[in-house]
């Protein structure tokens, strides 16, 4: 393809759309409430209205306020409908022709959206995940024309650099960094992964920006590929996320008939081929040396790190590996620039991050927030504070490898850094807020339980310790435990966190630890008083006895 | 082939860039407690017990896989890095049903040695007390699960060595399992050459020879040393 036909395609497209676009929600959420049902009834009431030349109805990804759904919204009428049914689709477009109708409306303009700011999911809502053409219209593929065509790789290494983005996976390592390391990497071939492996209870961002705009995360990955002299990508997605695959199969497949991928891109030399890899379950192939291992047809299991993915990854060969929200960020950062990006965010954490708000707030779903915003920003005004009768107690990031922080804390802006200091991360963007009837004991023990069974069993420290803390914290839970059991799971932590193989391991203490360092009396108010006098109990097995 | 120096537990060392902490280490003639690892076989750093101490970085660092550089300031045996050590060996203790008392490998077993080498004089740790089996349908070995301590060296034996790749691990955490083929009797196995080298490296008596009684399983792991030295002269 040429950029004159990328450019006559946006523009045919352009002159095809009709007056009104009613947007129908088809994210996996709204999906499973009936939104195809609702699609169809709204485009059968359009066509017995005769308003097909002035009304066209339009399949999007996630809006995001998810809690809501399934959501309508009508941009040139300021008109968002909630909590659609298919029978209210009648009323909905007899309203677009001066009838009146009683679906619930919300209000586009309330802070939940006001307050956001849309970079990764900038498309999100408002384009047609399954028509390639959509993503044209709004201005794709012309970042990777751009690139392939004016710039050298260690350009577009130099422009990641520049914006200051950090991974998004959880860790926040410099993606600029990593581009670059694996750029000056020297093998035969390279690849480039994007880890669609989202598994912390609670969090969905990624599987909403795959739903919602894969075509962005495509282009991402194939500008990574000209940055590290790649030709094959990978996407490794769980098999959890049905809708994502589908829809990135369609997005690879359209994206191959348009000559956007394949060989010989923009009539230029480079190659990129993508391909998806699906998971088969296990939460620990999320950690990128087991995602290889994965891919290659192996056991998910993760090796000891160095050498890092950069130098040898899949098969040996130094592979770039990147989160889905780090790759979808890559097409803004070269449309718009690194300069433009850097000035978004903090001094040390730039950019925007989707979080997913879950739990005890009024407005549940997905959103998109400048770094620096305070957690009190996020829950009290994008997400409404509590509900009627609640107060909230604290707000859980990072999932199983995240911590708890409490209310008096919620002016921590939300960098990397920031979180890290108040003893909880970043994480991928889960963010559940909890109220007073959480019991932070059961909270950790929830989390601990997840890492017990999503261990792979490779380390000792992992595979075993999750076990103990567990069941210590069971036994403190049901009220048997004395401050020896305290003792021992805070020894078990230390141990865990310091000796375990993989991030899995290193992390699975946190949830205790941070509920321990800010709700250390729910612990203490749940103990057994020890009674005097009597000494630790122990097995009583001598290691090696024969007798 | 670049020499580096540096300092294990205060001593100066000198070793080759390619090698690593633990092979520096056991050339200088400072022991570092292993489990997993066994000389002749691809490492994996699982059991965590040859963590050390580096100047530089807070984390500790498995000496099995961590390759030596200038300068590093290497400690072994810091008091820290034992209670950890201990810590593991009673989490494994906890984890199956080791009784040395009946146990073909008791006296010969590398996790018994590591054992009374650690001071361990009781685990702290709740047992388990998982319900694992025993295949003995092998005609000259026998698997016991009970023992068993995951350290993969059968799997990597069998893979790296003998070629038949009879073993793997299936399941995930604790639930984790040894197992020959997919998941078959050992005795049903197409792929197994009954060569017993993954009897011979097991450390400990989940894998043994049938006839043994209590204490008499004795592991003869001189042949892997011998035969990769074979092996590396004919190439």
């Amino acid at each position: 393809m040429l950029l004159e036909e990328l450019n006559a395609l946006a523009e045919k497209e352009k002159a095809g759309r009709k007056q009104i676009c009613v947007r129908c929600c088809m994210s996996a959420g709204c999906v499973s409430s009936q939104a195809v049902e609702i699609k169809k009834a709204l485009e059968k009431a359009v066509v017995d209205k005769q308003l097909t030349d002035k009304v066209e109805i339009r399949r999007v990804g996630c809006m995001g306020y998810c809690g809501q759904g399934p959501m309508v919204s009508i941009e040139s009428e300021g008109l968002l409908y909630e909590h659609v049914t298919p029978e209210n689709a009648p009323s909905i477009v007899e309203a677009l022709a001066g009838g009146k109708t009683d679906v619930e409306k919300g209000d586009p303009n309330m802070p939940f959206f006001a307050r956001q700011m849309l970079v990764v999911r900038a498309h999100g809502g408002r384009i047609d995940p399954e028509r390639i053409e959509d993503y044209i219209e709004v201005g794709g593929y012309t970042a990777l024309h751009r690139v392939v065509h004016d710039q050298t790789p260690a350009q577009v290494v130099e422009a990641m650099t520049k914006s200051g983005l950090r991974g998004r996976g959880g860790a926040g390592f410099p993606s600029g960094l990593k581009w670059a390391t694996v750029a000056k990497s020297k093998g035969d071939r390279k690849y480039v992964i994007c880890n669609g492996d989202e598994g912390d209870p609670g969090a969905f961002m990624d599987r909403s920006v795959l739903e919602s705009d894969p075509h962005t995360v495509i282009e991402g990955m194939a500008i990574a590929g000209y940055a590290v002299g790649a030709s094959q990508g990978y996407i490794y997605v769980r098999a959890e996320y049905p809708l994502a695959i589908s829809r990135l199969q369609i997005a690879i497949r359209q994206a191959k008939q348009n000559g956007l991928l394949g060989e010989g891109l923009f009539e230029s030399t480079f190659n990129f081929n993508v391909e998806i890899r699906i998971g088969a379950g296990a939460f620990v192939c999320g950690e990128e040396t087991a995602l290889m291992a994965s891919i290659e047809g192996r056991r998910g299991q993760p090796r000891p790190r160095p050498p890092f993915p950069a130098e040898s990854g899949l098969w040996g060969y130094p592979t770039l590996i990147n989160n889905v929200e780090t790759f979808a960020n890559v097409v803004p950062i070269i449309q718009k620039g690194p300069e433009w990006y850097a000035t978004l965010g903090t001094e040390k954490s730039k950019g925007t991050k989707v979080f997913a708000l879950t739990g005890k707030v009024r407005n549940n779903g997905l959103i998109e927030v400048p770094m620096g915003i305070t957690i009190r920003q996020i829950v009290e005004e994008l997400g409404g504070g509590a509900p009627e009768g609640a107060t909230i107690k604290a707000v859980q990031t990072g999932g199983p490898s995240g911590g708890c922080i409490p209310a008096e804390l919620f002016d921590t802006p939300v960098d990397y850094d920031s979180l890290m200091k108040v003893g909880s991360i970043m994480g991928s963007g889960g963010m559940v807020v909890m109220d007073n009837s959480t019991n932070m004991v059961d909270v950790a023990r929830f989390y601990m339980q997840f890492c017990m069974e999503e261990s792979c069993g490779k380390c000792i420290p992992c595979r075993a310790g999750t076990v103990q803390m567990y069941n210590l914290l069971n036994k403190i839970l049901s009220k048997q435990g004395t401050i020896k059991d305290l003792e021992a799971l805070e020894e078990l932590c230390d141990m865990v966190k310091n000796t375990s193989l993989c991030g899995l391991g290193q992390t699975a203490p946190n949830p205790v630890i941070s509920t321990l360092r800010y709700f250390r009396n729910e612990y203490l108010a749940l103990l057994q008083p020890e009674p005097p006098g009597e000494k630790a109990k122990t097995n009583g097995h001598l290691a090696g006895s024969t007798h | 082939m670049a020499v580096k120096t540096f300092t294990i537990d205060g001593q100066a060392v000198t070793a080759e860039e390619t090698d690593t902490i633990l092979q520096a280490a056991t050339d200088a003639g400072i022991k570092i407690p292993t489990l997993c690892h066994l000389d002749g076989l691809g490492d994996v750093g699982a059991c965590r017990l040859c963590i050390t101490e580096v100047s530089g970085t807070n984390k500790l660092l498995p000496a099995c896989v961590t390759k030596v550089s200038e300068g590093m300031e290497i400690k072994t045996n810091s008091e820290r890095i034992q209670k950890y050590r201990r810590m593991i060996l009673e989490l494994l203790f906890a984890e199956r049903n080791h009784v040395c008392s009946v146990c073909v490998a008791n006296r010969h077993c590398e996790l018994q040695t590591l054992a009374e080498e650690h001071g361990m004089m009781s685990v702290r740790f709740p047992y388990q007390y998982p319900n694992t089996t025993v295949d003995a349908s092998h005609d000259w070995f026998i698997l016991d699960h009970n023992r068993c301590v995951l350290c993969t060296r059968c799997v990597r034996v069998c893979d790296e060595v003998e070629g038949a790749h009879v073993w793997d691990v299936m399941g995930r955490g604790t639930n984790s399992r040894v197992i020959t083929d997919l998941n078959q009797p050992w005795g049903d196995s197409e792929t197994c050459t009954s060569c017993s080298k993954c009897v011979q490296v097991c450390p400990t008596g989940a894998l043994s020879s049938k006839g043994k009684s209590v204490a008499e399983m004795v592991k003869k792991r001189d042949f892997l040393p011998y035969l990769m030295a074979t092996r590396e002269e004919k190439i």
